[in-house]
C-alpha cells in the first residue's frame, strides 16, 4: 500500500503535518489517528511510531488507543471496502444471509481481505439507515434492501467500478 | 470582528424581522430531505435535477431549492415537499424530479403517482401532516427539520432560533433557568432518565472552575439514529440548548463527542458552529451580555462503551474509553477531574422549546413521571420505518400499528425490542399462538393477559423499566414470527462481548460465558440447566459490573427468557427452533404450494434445489446448508423452515419427482 512506496522521511513529515493541525494536544490523539488512518487507509506501525515521536507520548499508549477503538485497523484494507450492516434492524431482516453469501463468494471471513488485496469485507454495527435494511455499503455506495440475488450484481459493480460514491460518506 | 456579529438581543430581533420582511411567503420552495436515509436512497441526484431544471428555466429568483434535514419517514425516501402548497412526494427518483418540476412547481398540478397512498384505505394523501405516519406524532424537536437548511443559520433564526438563548441571557438568572428545567420535568434522553434540572443544579453548586458542558452524540446503540438526524438536520437547536445549559451551570467550554461514523452530522455541526461563532452566539461576550462559551467537536473512535459518561470523558481526553466507578459523580469531577455536565443530543435539543414555551406547557405533555416527547427510531419488521416523535405515555400499539403501519407481508407481530443492547425484548402477541403441542407440557407458558396488556403499555421511562426493558436512547426494533428470540439474545450478547471494554471481570468474562451458553442452545446442545445458569449468571453480572454497560448487559437475555421461555425450552428439549433461524435445528423444505417460479433454484449457492420451471421444486436435504437464501427469495411462502431432519417428510411428493438421480418426470404432474 501507500506506506510501502512512501519513503520514511515523507511519512514522518506527513505525520508531523497531521499532528501539527491539532497542536500535538494529547486529547486529540483519537482524531489524529483517524486522520492518519484516512491517509494510509490503515495504521501502519511506522506511522504509530512517528505519532509517538512527534506527540512525545509512549508508543504503548498510542497502541492501546489504536487497538481499543473499533474504527482503527492495523492491517491494510483492500482496494474495495464492503461493509455489511449487522445492526439490530438489519439483523432481524436477515443480514446474516447476506454476510454468509459474501463470505462464500469472496472466500474470506468478515474482517478479512482477499489474498489479492482487492476486497475487504467487514460487518458494522449500525449505519443508521435502518429503513433500507439489510444494508450494504461498498466503497461508500449504499445498497439497500439487499437480498442474496442482488449480491452478484453488487459485486460485479464494485469490482468493475460501475458506480462511484456521490455521497459524503467516505469509506472509513 | 465579523460584520454578521450580533451585539445585543435587540440586534437578533432586528435580524429576524429583516429576514421575515425579505421573505416572500408565496415563493415556491422545493424541499428535499437530505438526511442520511434519503441520501442512501439517492436524494442527491434528485436535488441536482431540481437545481438543473431551475437553472435551465432561469427561475432561481422565483423558486428556492432547499436540502433539509431528516423528515423522519425514511421508509419512503427520498422525500420532496413543495411549499407553500405543502404537497408531499415520496420515493422520488431523479426522473420524477423533472416531472414534479414541470407539473407541480411550474404547472401547479399534482403528480398523483408520487403522492402517498394509504395502504389501508387506498386514499391518496396530499399533505405531510395528514399521513397516518405523522398524524399521531408530536414534533417538538423534529418540527423544524423539514423547513430549514441545516447549514443556513438564517433559516433557524427565521424559525425563532436563538430567541430562547437571548431570553435566558438577559431576562433570567441561572437559578431561574435551572428551576424552569426542573419544573418542566425533563429527564435525560440518553437512556438513564436522570432529571436534567437536578443534574444542572448539582453541577452549578460545585465551586470548581472550569466547568465543562458536554453533548453526548456517541450514538452507538444499533438501530437508533435520532441523535444523528438531529445533529444533521438541526444542529443549531442543539448548540442553543448547550449554550443555555452552560450559562445555567456557569461553564465556558463545551464539547460535542460525535461518532466519526456520522460524517454528515460532523459536517453540518462544523458548519453550524462556525456560523454561530460568526454571529456571536459562540465565543466571547455573547450577544453583548458578557457571557462567553465555545464548543469543540471531538470525533469518537467507534466504541459502544463511550456512550457511558465516564468512558466518554476518558475518550475526550484522548485515552482508552474505559469507565470508572461513579461514587464521585461526573458533575463534580468529570473531564480533566473538573465538574462536567453531560447530556444527550436530544436532551439538549429539548431545552430551547422549554424556555420558549414555558415549563408548564412542557410538563403538560406526557405522563406523571416522564414529560415531553421522545423520539423513537422505529425499525425492523415494520411497514413504516423511520423516526417518530411521540408524546410520552403513548402506547406501543399506537406506535406499532397507527404510526408504524403494522408488520409487513402479513407476518405476525412477535416482539419489540427497546433500549438497544442494554434494554429488553418485550411481549409477544400473535393472533393464534404458534405453540407446539408439546410445549404445553412444560408449563410456564407466557401469561396471555400480560402479553396483551404490554401492547397497551404506555411508553415512558418507568413503565419500560418495570416491564424489564428500558427507554435507552430510543431504538425500537420490531420483530415478527421469523425472529428467533434465542438468536436475538445471542446477537446482543455477541455485540456486547465485542464492545465490553475489558476493565472489569464480570462483564468481560461473564458475557463470554453467556455467549457460549446461548450458542450451545442455538446449536441444539443446550439443557434446561443452561437456562437456569444463564439467569443466575445474569444476576451476578448485574450486581457486580462496574458500569451501566455491564450492569444492563444481561437485560436482553433476561427479558427474552422472561417473555419467551417456551422458545428457549423448544430449543433445549424439542431441539427445534420455532422461528426457523438457528441453523442446526432447522431444515428447509418446499411444500406443495410451489408453483415452480424457479427463483429459489437460482439463488441456491450449493445447487441443492432441483426442479423445472412451473413444476414443483425439491431441496436435496444433504446438500442444503440452511443459508436461508431461498426462503428470502420465495414470494409464495412455499419454502418452509421446519424441524431439522423433517425436510423430506414435507417434500414427499417432490422427492418422488426429483430424487437424484433424476427420474423421468411423470406426465400428469406437468
Amino acid at each position: 500500500m501507500t506506506v510501502a512506496t512512501e519513503p520514511k522521511y515523507d511519512l514522518q513529515s506527513k505525520i508531523e503535518e497531521i499532528v501539527g493541525e491539532y497542536g500535538a494536544k494529547p486529547t486529540a490523539l483519537i482524531m489524529i489517528l483517524q486522520d492518519v488512518q484516512k491517509h494510509y487507509r490503515y495504521l501502519p506501525e511506522d506511522a504509530l511510531r512517528a505519532v509517538a515521536k512527534s506527540m512525545k507520548l509512549p508508543l504503548a499508549q498510542i497502541y492501546g488507543v489504536a487497538t481499543f477503538y473499533r474504527a482503527f485497523t492495523l492491517k491494510p484494507i483492500g482496494k474495495n471496502h464492503i461493509c455489511v450492516c449487522t445492526g439490530t434492524a438489519c439483523h432481524v431482516r436477515q443480514a446474516v444471509v447476506i454476510v454468509d453469501k459474501l463470505e462464500r463468494d469472496l472466500g474470506i471471513s468478515a474482517g478479512e481481505t482477499t489474498a489479492n488485496g482487492e476486497v475487504s469485507l467487514e460487518t458494522v454495527n449500525c449505519l443508521g439507515a435502518c429503513a433500507l435494511g439489510p444494508l450494504v455499503t461498498a466503497n461508500g455506495v449504499y445498497y439497500g434492501n439487499m437480498t442474496v440475488n442482488k449480491v452478484d450484481k453488487m459485486l460485479s459493480e464494485v469490482l468493475h467500478k460501475k458506480r462511484v460514491s456521490e455521497t459524503t460518506e467516505e469509506a472509513a | 470582528m465579523s460584520t454578521n456579529r450580533l451585539n445585543s438581543p435587540a440586534e437578533l430581533v432586528a435580524l429576524k424581522e429583516r429576514l421575515e420582511k425579505n421573505r416572500n411567503a408565496n415563493k415556491t420552495v422545493v424541499t428535499v430531505c437530505a438526511g442520511t436515509g434519503c441520501m442512501a436512497c439517492g436524494c442527491e441526484a434528485v436535488l441536482k435535477t431540481f437545481r438543473e431544471e431551475c437553472a435551465k428555466d432561469r427561475l432561481e429568483n422565483e423558486v428556492e431549492i432547499k436540502a433539509t434535514g431528516c423528515h423522519g419517514f425514511c421508509e419512503r425516501g427520498p422525500l420532496v415537499v413543495v411549499h407553500p402548497l405543502g404537497v408531499f412526494y415520496q420515493r422520488v427518483k431523479p426522473a420524477d424530479a423533472k416531472l414534479i418540476w414541470e407539473q407541480t412547481v411550474k404547472g401547479g398540478h399534482l403528480v398523483n403517482k408520487l403522492l402517498y397512498r394509504d395502504p389501508q384505505s387506498n386514499q391518496i394523501i396530499k399533505n405531510e401532516k395528514d399521513i397516518p405516519f405523522y398524524k399521531k406524532q408530536m414534533r417538538i424537536i423534529f418540527g423544524k427539520n423539514g423547513f430549514m437548511d441545516p447549514t443556513a443559520i438564517n433559516d433557524y433564526i427565521l424559525l425563532g432560533g436563538y430567541q430562547a438563548l437571548a431570553m435566558a441571557l438577559t431576562k433570567m438568572t441561572p437559578e431561574q433557568i435551572i428551576d424552569e428545567v426542573k419544573k418542566s420535568g425533563l429527564r435525560g434522553r440518553g437512556g438513564g432518565g436522570f432529571p436534567t434540572g437536578k443534574k444542572w443544579a448539582t453541577c452549578r453548586a460545585v465551586k470548581v472552575e472550569p466547568k465543562y458542558t458536554i453533548c453526548n452524540a456517541d450514538e452507538g446503540d444499533p438501530g437508533a439514529f435520532m441523535d444523528r438526524s438531529l445533529l444533521e438536520g438541526n444542529p443549531h437547536q442543539v448548540i442553543e440548548g448547550m449554550l443555555i445549559g452552560a450559562f445555567a451551570i456557569g461553564s465556558h467550554e463545551g464539547f460535542v463527542y460525535v461518532r466519526n461514523e456520522y460524517p454528515l452530522a460532523v459536517k453540518n455541526l462544523t458548519v453550524a458552529i462556525k456560523a454561530a461563532r460568526d454571529y456571536g452566539f459562540l465565543g466571547e461576550n455573547i450577544l453583548g451580555t458578557g457571557f462567553s462559551f465555545d464548543i469543540e467537536i471531538s470525533r469518537g473512535g467507534g466504541a459502544f462503551v463511550c456512550g457511558e459518561s465516564t468512558a466518554l470523558m476518558a475518550s475526550l481526553e484522548g485515552k482508552v474509553g474505559e469507565p470508572r466507578a461513579k461514587y464521585i459523580h461526573t458533575v463534580e469531577s468529570g473531564l480533566y477531574d473538573k465538574p462536567s455536565n453531560l447530556n444527550n443530543v436530544e436532551t439538549w435539543a429539548n431545552i430551547p422549546p422549554i424556555l420558549e414555551r414555558g415549563a408548564e406547557w412542557f410538563a403538560s405533555i406526557g405522563t406523571e413521571g416522564s414529560k415531553g416527547t421522545k423520539v423513537f427510531a422505529l425499525t425492523g419488521k415494520v411497514n413504516n420505518t423511520g423516526l417518530v416523535e411521540v408524546p410520552m405515555g403513548i402506547t406501543l400499539r399506537e406506535i406499532l400499528y397507527d404510526i408504524g403501519g403494522g408488520v409487513p407481508r402479513g407476518k405476525k407481530f412477535k416482539a419489540v425490542q427497546t433500549g438497544g443492547p442494554s434494554g429488553g425484548t418485550l411481549i409477544v402477541e400473535t393472533a393464534e399462538p404458534r405453540i407446539h403441542a408439546s410445549m404445553v407440557a412444560y408449563g410456564d407458558l407466557r401469561d396471555e393477559d400480560e402479553a396483551v396488556s404490554l401492547l397497551d403499555l404506555p411508553i415512558d421511562f418507568d413503565e419500560l423499566t418495570r416491564a424489564g426493558s428500558m427507554m435507552g436512547s430510543g431504538g425500537m426494533i420490531v420483530m415478527d414470527e421469523d425472529s428467533c428470540m434465542v438468536d436475538i439474545a445471542r446477537y446482543f450478547i455477541h455485540f456486547l462481548t465485542e464492545e465490553s471494554c475489558g476493565k472489569c471481570v464480570p462483564c468481560r468474562e461473564g458475557l463470554v460465558v453467556m455467549l457460549n451458553i446461548l450458542q450451545k442452545i442455538s446449536d441444539g446442545t443446550g439443557t434446561i440447566e443452561d437456562i437456569e445458569y444463564l439467569e443466575e449468571l445474569s444476576q451476578v453480572i448485574i450486581d457486580t459490573s462496574l458500569c451501566q454497560l455491564g450492569g444492563s448487559a444481561p437485560n436482553p437475555v433476561l427479558s427474552t427468557i422472561r417473555y419467551f421461555r417456551q422458545e428457549f425450552l423448544a430449543h433445549v428439549i424439542d431441539k427445534r427452533c420455532p422461528a426457523g433461524v438457528c441453523k442446526n435445528l432447522v431444515s428447509h423444505a418446499i411444500d406443495n404450494s410451489c408453483n415452480g417460479c424457479h427463483a429459489c433454484l437460482k439463488s441456491c449457492p450449493t445447487n441443492a434445489i432441483v426442479g423445472e420451471p412451473k413444476r414443483l421444486h425439491y431441496i436435496i436435504q444433504d446438500k442444503c446448508i440452511q443459508c436461508g437464501a431461498c426462503y428470502q427469495i420465495c414470494r409464495y411462502n412455499s419454502i418452509k423452515r421446519i424441524k431439522h431432519g423433517e425436510g423430506d417428510k414435507l417434500q414427499e411428493r417432490a422427492r418422488e419427482l426429483w430424487q437424484p438421480p433424476l427420474k423421468k418426470v411423470p406426465a400428469e404432474v406437468a
